[in-house]
């Protein structure tokens, strides 16, 4: 799934997002993402990476294995 | 409540620590799940795994559980804690251990 995919459906649910997409291993399957949301203020860290989980529709966990993620308030 | 909901829900009220996985702490058979297994071993706590590739049911089953879509996943005291990436997070910023500490008194 390529980067650029994925970071669409982010910000089709987090429009106001900023977001880094790390290719870890240059294989278009490894990657790591930078999340930063006004919509994770107050919310817990499970609370925010389900939100991340859900904008990516139920491929988390199939399609897309290997995504490690990290979530951020806007400072 | 399925058979399912039922046993997890019986795994994790009878142990203070437990960590679902892909594989054993010793053998992990997926770089998330290995990387679970050594930040709960850096914290110094003993723990309960269960090999999720061993039980179909059960590695459905956790994914409906806690409403996550993938594995590892962590409990304690019979609550959801996250998955690897927060286990992470958490013990980079002191909060998995002071966890631990707080609910079963045997973190360092």
């Amino acid at each position: 799934m390529p980067a650029a995919e994925i970071e669409a459906l982010i910000r089709a649910a987090l429009p106001d997002a900023e977001i880094r997409i790390d290719d870890l291993a240059g294989d278009g399957d490894h990657y790591r993402a930078y999340v930063t949301s006004g919509a994770f203020a107050g919310k817990s860290r499970v609370q925010q990476h389900k939100l991340v989980y859900d904008a990516l529709g139920g491929r988390m966990g199939g399609e897309l294995h290997a995504l490690q993620l990290v979530t951020a308030i806007p400072t | 409540m399925s058979d399912a909901n039922e046993r997890i829900s019986q795994i994790v009220n009878q142990h203070d620590v437990v960590l679902f996985m892909k594989g054993t702490p010793l053998f992990p058979q997926c770089g998330f799940s290995s990387r679970a297994v050594a930040i709960l071993e850096h914290c110094g706590t003993d723990f309960e795994s269960v090999d999720v590739l061993q039980d179909m049911e059960i590695r459905q089953g956790i994914k409906s559980f806690s409403d996550w879509p993938t594995i590892p996943q962590l409990y304690i005291k019979g609550e959801f804690v996250g998955g690897s990436d927060i286990m992470m997070e958490m013990y980079e910023a002191g909060e998995l251990q002071q966890l631990l500490a707080d609910k079963v008194g045997s973190a360092n």
